[in-house]
């Protein structure tokens, strides 16, 4: 699979507008790589939707996979421009250029993982959008402060249960497991400040711009229905 | 048409979730704009994930013929921006509504919107839509939606 890093931009055709943010490349990424991150860890969250532990994971799993696939909502909409298609770009790339995080791709089907990630994935989350939050484009830096209003609740089901969990060997150990994956989700300039909150010690990133074996699966199943209907088609 | 009468006719529209307040109440109307008969409405989503977010552009544009909705994607929004009648309406349907942002987020208390007891525990944070937590009162022993403070 060919890198969607830094060698990307020329061959890329984004389907955004001229009323987009196409020109500034470097930041369009930058954006395209959150708003990914959201729309997959938003599928992967929904996986829960029916079968968590307890009815009251069923219903926080769901909220939070709406409020994720929301968030990237807006941001591709921000993206390709008020009158542009946010589901084009959402769905219609081919596989080499979504720009997601491997943390999100992954499959997790045990609880313990599933708490770690989602621990660690808001915990990085919250300092990258502290981050944007500070951008120069008000477009930009405002939609940041919304979505971070939403995360704060995203972050206190993820403390309820670190607090909950923490001393249990299985979670730990899924943490740990985990942890190089959480800090591919940061650009490494903002990993020391995930180093310092999470406490565990750096360790090499598995980067972004390789895909695991997993993305190829959810996106054919989040895209199928789509897919199988003709171009234009109104639901 | 002149602005108004546009706020009258927004105030006529219920929310499609919470249907006894208005999106008038809401405060999801952010400014509504009459010029040589050319009507803009700004609205902002309360949740980004918000299922409802296309039907509300849509009554809106119902409602108000010919006028153009633009939907804000910025943080003007939070529950600060619900009205005081539409609080009461909250209220009066069971749901307790959100404290202003400066309290709720120091004090932690919330009152059970049946009795007033603020003897009341969190259930889930999450509920039937993102805006809603769960919470329990022990003191008349009645489960009620919080509408979350953001």
């Amino acid at each position: 699979m060919t890198g969607v890093g830094s060698t990307e931009p020329e061959k890329s055709e984004l389907p955004a507008s001229p009323a987009g943010r196409s020109a500034n490349k470097a930041q369009e990424q930058q954006l395209l790589a959150i708003a990914d991150d959201e729309l997959f860890l938003g599928w992967r969250e929904s996986e829960w939707t029916g079968i968590a532990p307890m009815l009251e994971e069923d219903v926080a799993f769901s909220s939070i996979a709406q409020n994720e696939i929301g968030h990237a909502r807006a941001i591709y909409q921000l993206i390709v421009g008020e009158d542009g298609d946010a589901d084009a770009l959402a769905f219609d790339r081919p596989l080499d250029e979504y720009r997601c995080a491997p943390f999100v791709e992954l499959h997790l089907l045990d609880w313990a993982h599933t708490i770690a990630r989602r621990w660690l994935y808001e915990t990085a989350d919250q300092i990258r959008l502290a981050a944007l939050k500070d951008d120069s484009d008000p477009a930009v830096a405002g939609l940041a402060a919304k979505i971070d209003r939403e995360e704060m609740y995203h972050r206190m089901h993820a403390e309820m249960w670190h607090d909950r969990l923490k001393d249990e060997p299985r979670f730990t150990a899924a943490v740990e497991e985990l942890w190089p994956y959480a800090l591919g989700v940061l650009p490494p300039k903002l990993r020391g400040e995930l180093v310092q909150r999470v406490g565990l010690a750096e360790a090499e990133a598995v980067e972004r711009g390789a895909h695991t074996d997993d993305l190829a699966p959810m996106w054919e199943e989040m895209t199928e229905v789509r897919r199988s209907a003709p171009a234009g088609t109104q639901w | 048409m002149v602005e108004a009468e546009v706020w009258e006719l927004l105030e006529e529209i219920p929310d499609p979730e919470i249907p006894v307040i208005s999106l008038v109440d809401l405060g999801v109307i952010r400014s509504v704009d009459v010029q040589d008969g050319h009507v803009r409405i700004e609205f902002t989503p309360t949740f980004l994930g918000c299922p409802a977010l296309e039907y509300m552009k849509r009554a809106i544009e119902e409602k108000v013929p010919g006028a153009h909705v633009d939907v804000i994607q910025d943080d003007s929004w939070s529950t600060d921006k619900i009205t005081a009648a539409g609080r009461e309406k909250l209220r009066e349907a069971g749901f307790a509504p959100p404290a202003p942002r400066l309290i709720q987020l120091q004090s932690q208390v919330h009152k059970c919107p049946y009795c007033g007891s603020t003897e009341t525990k969190l259930e889930n944070i999450f509920g039937p839509t993102p805006c809603r937590s769960l919470r329990y009162c022990d003191n008349c022993r009645q489960p009620f939606e919080q509408f979350k403070t953001i």
